[in-house]
């Protein structure tokens, strides 16, 4: 398929978006199977974008990947699905058979034993079992803490670990992507993106996102200081706790129960880059798990979390 | 947040000096000063700095760019954190380097992409090793323009001459490095003196704030205006009726219908389609990642370069080079790595070092191998031609970066000065009677059998009655061993590391010569390092080589200790003997290893003869 036309990018976006396409065609020249983490959030949107830039007029040489934890909004789902077959690129999707036989959940077991069983845990399987040896991601510097050391091109050791202390210096765009057996790559092509730069990519560059970056009426509760949109009943009210039509929208895309969605009344692109220009609270503000404990971040990338 | 239109384009800074100097602190604080904190961080920090902070009960303002847990514990930066900030006037890309010196690798890769350092000094302390060594740093790798922020000058009662002294003395030791602008600012990152706002503290300083200077120093470097460079990096073919050629600009422009050269081989085309993010396109630039077609069914492959044909990049298999090694290993001459170059991946070695530098002097020292962090002018050579420009001319086709053969680590970074015309005049000679012709006439294949193990292993016992065996069977052989080569070809080598890897080098050698001859050669040495036994391997071929491991228990090669040598070496009387104050690296892929502590010295031979027999019959 045809990339879409750009109405002029800025010059910084264009020295993005060009660094980005280079990172993706590295990675398919050099390693044996890569596969593309496609969290269906904005982030993943936009290097998915990228890749089919990267390989016109041909396809993009590799599949994508969703890891499903069960709770992924009903929207993202079927956003998903339509993509992928719009593309026509090939998509697998895995869940924790383990977990979900246990029937692991973030109400009942708490944030960090779901994200670790349902995400990293089914992520390193599905990474083991597709025998992918590169795996590439929409993190960006500028998300987190932990997140602004780690390299473009990030090495894990056997099990998926990275070793923060024990990078590899990345000189240039001279990327060292030897591994050996055993070992993989995770690859971040919009390491060097702001939030505000993807909103605003995503804008001229017309791509399309999950409706839930975007207003609307919304059926949602308060529980520790967050707004949480109820997508199915398995969530059951606490005392005092009502359901009440709220317009709202999300600035990160994860498990339902664990994204807190804030007011607004931004519908259109031009209204969500002009909240964000006034925003004064950061992205991951509205993650229920990050702040688990200090430098959570960085514990679970350690143990093999994207 | 904002992102609207700057009036300059983006700048890329990178933060640089001692450790503790307060590199962090002022990043941090030009963060905070032009409002790039939420809230909610704010908020996290504050708290943090309760737990980890260094400055009492303020807000530890280095917390906002020490993000590993290690990093927060310790106070200490260990790897580069790079921060993204915009003011109305310009955006800019921050890594923040650490200063320890044991960390100098991620300073190199935070200067590898930037065009402007600020190199802090604590004003108390002045100028220190590591300041020197990372503005030397910044220098070889095309940094040219500098800021010295003279830094915690609250601590010295803002005394302009404390600031006055390190700036000459500074300007005196960086007289030689190239640098285009050097701004003097005396600043406070703690408490935001002359960071941001002008300070009523120095009053003496009439100067540009750090952030006006930053918004408005011009660092243009044309790339557009230098020769077109264009690394292959991928082929993209995705049926009969399209193929393109995929990669970045890396200098210069190109457009539809100019005449291109592929660097390597010689052979020349025109380009008839540019594809760009967008479709096609008439020309490309300097960063511009796009595809690029052909006029002519031509061989072009990831790896090759393409370039105007009146301006073309040398092509080379030797060149000198600034080496900055970064791995704790030393780089011994000699030795092969992996090297990447553009887009190529290829064995390279050094073939001599031709001085190292003192950072702390600037002095030219002889040395036979470069260390952590240490710096020096090297030759090296390549497996492959390549093709290269000079670094200063092209920052981008001029780097090259060496990884460890096993390892797979970063190990070294190193900027070229000039290809060599050496290489290129030497052709190798073809003579008619070549090694097939005297092989024929010798009835044999001709192979090296490797035997590798620990002194006293039994390498020897094994190799002399396999030669022997071949003999009588009309084989035409010969024996390599320490003792043979030893006195004479390496009587200059001793025992240390680079003597080490010299010896095999040159046994190496011999043994191509003598499978050339026609012969199958035995070399029994103990060849402790992987790195070595492995570039004879690609010496001689895959075919021609066959790797022996004689595994035999240290502690049984110490009980035969047929030549007394383990008990001297404990003794301390032998320095650098393997297996007792020296490593023995054991081979992860022998053709095939010896049990040699069970089964006498002839069985061993009979494997060995099985598998020339093998190898005999097959092919
Ligand atoms: N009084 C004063 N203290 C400062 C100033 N800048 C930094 N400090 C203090 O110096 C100490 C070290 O600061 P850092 O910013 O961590 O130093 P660094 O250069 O980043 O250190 P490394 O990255 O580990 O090399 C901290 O306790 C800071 O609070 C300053 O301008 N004035
Ligand atoms: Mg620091």
């Amino acid at each position: 398929m045809q990339p879409v036309q750009t109405h002029s990018l800025s010059p910084h976006l264009r020295r993005l978006e060009a660094e980005g396409i280079a990172i993706i065609r590295e990675t398919a020249a050099s390693f044996r199977n890569p596969v593309l983490l496609y969290s269906i959030g904005k982030d993943s949107s936009v290097v998915l974008h990228l890749a089919m830039k990267a390989f016109a007029p041909g396809r993009i040489p590799f599949p994508l990947l969703h890891i499903a934890t069960g709770w992924d909004f009903r929207d993202m789902l079927e956003f998903r699905d339509r993509r992928a077959a719009e593309l026509g690129a090939r998509l697998i999707v895995h869940t924790n058979p383990d977990g979900l036989a246990r029937g692991i959940g973030p109400l009942t077991h708490g944030s960090q034993v779901h994200m670790d069983v349902m995400g990293t845990q089914a992520l390193k399987q599905a990474l083991d079992i597709g025998g992918y040896d590169a795996a590439l991601g929409g993190a960006r510097r500028d998300e987190e803490k932990a997140r602004a050391k780690e390299r473009v091109f990030s090495h894990r050791a056997p099990g998926h670990v990275w070793e923060p202390r024990g990078q590899r210096p990345e000189l240039w765009g001279l990327y060292n992507t030897r591994i050996a057996p055993g070992e993989t790559m995770r690859v971040f092509p919009i390491s060097n993106w702001t939030e505000f730069d993807v909103w605003d990519y995503i804008a001229a560059e017309q791509i399309p996102v999950v409706p839930l970056y975007f207003a609307a009426e919304r059926p949602v509760l308060r529980r520790g200081g967050a707004l949480i949109m109820r997508d199915d009943d398995r969530m059951p009210l606490n005392e005092g706790e009502q359901i009440e039509n709220m317009w709202v929208r999300f600035r990160t895309m994860g498990d339902w129960p664990l994204t807190g969605a804030h007011e607004s009344r931004a519908q259109t692109m031009e209204e969500v880059l002009e909240e964000l220009r006034l925003s004064r609270v950061s992205e991951r503000h509205g993650r229920l798990i990050d702040n688990d404990q200090e430098a959570s971040m960085e514990r679970k990338k350690r143990e093999g979390y994207f | 947040m904002d992102g609207s239109t700057m009036s300059r384009g983006l700048l890329r800074v990178l933060t640089c000096g001692s450790v503790d100097d307060g590199k962090s602190t002022l990043i941090g604080r030009l963060l905070y000063d032009s409002q790039m904190i939420m809230e909610d961080t704010l908020a996290a920090i504050t708290r943090d700095s309760r737990k980890h902070g260094t400055v009492g009960e303020e807000v530890d303002l280095a917390l906002l760019v020490d993000g590993l847990e290690a990093e927060r514990q310790q106070g200490i930066t260990i790897d580069v954190a790079y921060r993204f900030f915009t003011t109305p006037r310009r955006s800019f890309i921050v890594a923040d380097c650490p200063g320890h010196e044991q960390y100098t690798r991620n300073m190199a890769t935070g200067a590898s992409n930037s065009e402007l350092a600020i190199i802090l000094v604590d004003a108390r302390k002045g100028l220190l090793t590591q300041t020197r060594r990372h503005s030397y740093i910044c220098s070889l790798l095309g940094i040219r323009h500098v800021v010295l922020a003279v830094n915690k000058i609250d601590l010295v009662n803002f005394d302009q001459q404390v600031f006055d002294r390190i700036v000459g003395e500074y300007a005196t030791f960086a007289a030689g490095f190239g640098f285009h602008t050097m701004v003097p600012i005396p600043v406070s990152g703690r408490f935001g003196d002359n960071v941001s706002t002008r300070s009523g503290n120095t009053p003496w300083y009439r100067g540009e704030t750090l952030l006006e200077h930053l918004e408005s120093v011009s660092v243009e470097e044309e790339l557009t205006q230098i020769p077109f460079r264009f690394p292959v990096q991928w082929v993209n073919r995705p049926n009969q009726d399209f193929r393109g050629f995929s990669g970045t600009v890396a200098s210069g422009a190109v457009a539809v219908g100019e005449n291109i050269v592929v660097a390597a081989s010689g052979v020349s085309s025109h380009v008839t389609r540019i594809l760009g993010p967008a479709g096609d396109q008439e020309r490309a630039s300097a960063g511009e990642s796009i595809t690029i077609c052909l006029a002519d069914e031509v061989d072009v492959a990831r790896g090759d370069v393409l370039a105007p044909i009146a301006d073309r990049p040398a092509v080379a298999d030797q060149f000198a080079a600034h080496l900055l090694w970064m791995d704790e290993e030393a780089m011994l001459p000699g030795r092969q790595y992996m090297m990447r170059v553009g887009n190529v991946w290829t064995s390279a070695s050094v073939t001599s070092i031709k001085h190292r530098v003192d950072v702390a002097t600037l002095d030219h020292q002889s040395a036979t191998r470069l260390s952590l962090n240490e710096i020096g002018l090297c030759n090296l050579s390549t497996a492959q031609r390549v093709a290269m420009d000079p670094y200063a001319q092209n920052r981008l086709t001029g780097a090259f970066i060496l990884v460890d053969r096993f390892t797979n680590r970063t190990a070294g970074c190193g900027m070229i000065n000039f290809a060599l015309r050496r290489a290129t005049n030497v052709h190798h000679e073809h003579f008619l009677v070549d090694k097939a012709a005297r092989a024929t006439a010798l009835r044999q294949k001709p192979m090296l059998l490797w035997f590798t193990g620990l002194s006293g292993s039994g390498k020897s016992t094994v190799a002399k009655l396999v030669e022997q065996a071949l003999h009588r069977a009309g084989r035409h052989t010969y024996s390599l061993d320490g003792d043979n080569l030893r006195h004479g070809l390496n009587r200059d080598l001793g025992f240390t590391d680079q003597d080490r890897v010299e010896n095999i080098r040159r046994v190496g050698e011999v043994a191509k010569l003598m499978v050339d001859a026609g012969l199958i050669v035995l070399a029994s040495f103990i060849s402790p390092f992987r790195a070595e036994r492995q570039m004879v391997r690609e010496m001689l071929g895959e075919r021609e080589f066959l790797e022996v491991f004689v595994d035999t228990p240290i502690e049984i090669c110490m009980q035969r200790d047929v030549k007394g040598l383990y008990a001297k070496a404990k003794r301390g009387e032998i320095a650098n003997f393997t297996g007792v104050t020296s490593p023995y690296e054991p081979p992860e892929a022998a053709d095939l290893v010896l049990d040699g502590s069970g089964p006498a010295a002839d069985a061993l031979a009979q494997q060995v003869l099985d598998m020339i027999e093998r190898r005999m019959a097959d092919g």
